[in-house]
């Protein structure tokens, strides 16, 4: 789908390091932060995802494959 | 950016859901096992009722069918059999597949049609406004239930079996990768497949019962999940109140589409040489 791919372009990810967030996706519920197992997460003054220490990241990908919204991705 | 975008309808983003919501989670779950499975995503059928759930078809860039309440699976097995190449997964919610479909539910199991059906329970109507369900857990509280919910819940994987599935199991959004694993096997089971997943509605049943957010629910999840091995090492008093995941059931037995297609091609052939066979439970029949 060509049209999708444009899209997929268009989308303004935050990239920091492995971690890429879509803001307008995120809806502040919080699980990717509660249950980061290094605390690489925290919810920002609006109330959306902030990366708060990417270098504890450890690529685990709890954080992505528990977003309801799909706001998150890690990178391998 | 992110290889499993391609499966979404990104116009549609973002969700209707409540934050928190575990829909989405399941949402993913699908997504990931279709792409480990390497199915083409054009013979990926995804069938949903009404409610919460119903509306992930929207969201998702497979083959998709919003049905009417409770009537997913109705339309799901004549899909089957119209169409048996198709990977079929049905999404449901508590009061879709349990109150309304109830009647369709143990029926599909009871055919045992290759279908991967997931109940996405969050023990309550969300949608509507928070009326109990037929899962809501006994005293809970609900709009319709303002002192505590006086009827005991559906045990689904016991309902589900003793239909006659061929594939039972039952999973957290928080144990999310056992989660992945229990829809993959589903989707590779042979038969009727259905996978119960504990899913949090903090709006609709968690701010009436002592858990305000997604987090806290998730948490009970975390605390009360026991998976069946760790529950066999258990006594009666450690699994009070304790919920045991993992594949539960499992069976081989004659599927309904094949029994369907070998049923038409034995009719077919009769007809050919003129001779009508009648094959019943009691034995065979022989007609000249």
């Amino acid at each position: 789908m060509k049209n999708k791919e444009t899209l997929i372009e268009k989308m303004h990810w935050l990239t920091f390091g492995p971690i890429s967030i879509y803001e307008p996706w995120c809806k502040g519920c919080g699980i990717c932060v509660e249950f980061c197992p290094k605390d690489v997460l925290i919810l920002g003054e609006d109330g959306k995802l902030v990366v708060r220490d990417v270098h504890s990241c450890t690529e685990c990908g709890l954080c992505e494959i528990r977003c309801p919204d799909f706001a998150i991705v890690i990178e391998e | 950016m992110g290889r499993l975008l391609k499966y979404l309808r990104l116009d549609k983003f973002p969700t209707v859901w409540c934050a928190g919501c575990g829909v989405g989670i399941v949402m993913g779950c699908i997504i990931r096992v279709v792409d480990k499975l390497k199915v083409n995503p054009d013979k990926v059928v995804i069938v949903s009722g009404i409610g919460c759930s119903g509306r992930m078809p929207g969201y998702l860039d497979f083959n998709t069918l919003h049905t009417t309440h409770g009537r997913a699976l109705v339309f799901a097995t004549g899909l089957k059999l119209a169409k048996p190449s198709l990977e079929i997964i049905v999404v449901m919610g508590d009061g879709d597949a349990l109150a309304i479909g109830g009647n369709h539910l143990i029926h599909a199991a009871r055919r045992n049609v290759n279908l991967t059906s997931i109940i996405i329970n969050n023990w309550i109507y969300g949608m509507t406004g928070g009326q109990y369900s037929p899962a809501t857990p006994r005293g809970a509280f609900a709009t319709t239930a303002p002192y505590g919910n006086l009827e005991p819940p559906f045990e689904v994987p016991e309902l589900v079996r003793g239909s006659g599935a061929s594939y039972v199991a039952r999973g957290t959004v928080y144990h999310t990768r056992q989660l992945d694993r229990l829809i993959e096997r589903g989707m590779r089971k042979e038969g009727f497949g259905l996978v119960e997943v504990l899913s949090p509605c903090p709006v609709g049943f968690g701010r009436r019962n002592q858990m305000k957010s997604a987090i806290a629910m998730m948490r009970w999840q975390k605390d009360r999940a026991v998976s069946l091995k760790r529950a066999s090492k258990m006594n009666e008093e450690e699994l009070k109140d304790k919920i045991i995941t993992g594949v539960l059931f499992e069976r081989e037995a004659p599927e309904y589409t094949q029994e369907y297609e070998r049923l038409m091609s034995r009719v077919k052939t009769r007809k050919e040489i003129g001779k009508r066979e009648i094959q019943t439970g009691l034995g065979e029949i022989h007609e000249e």
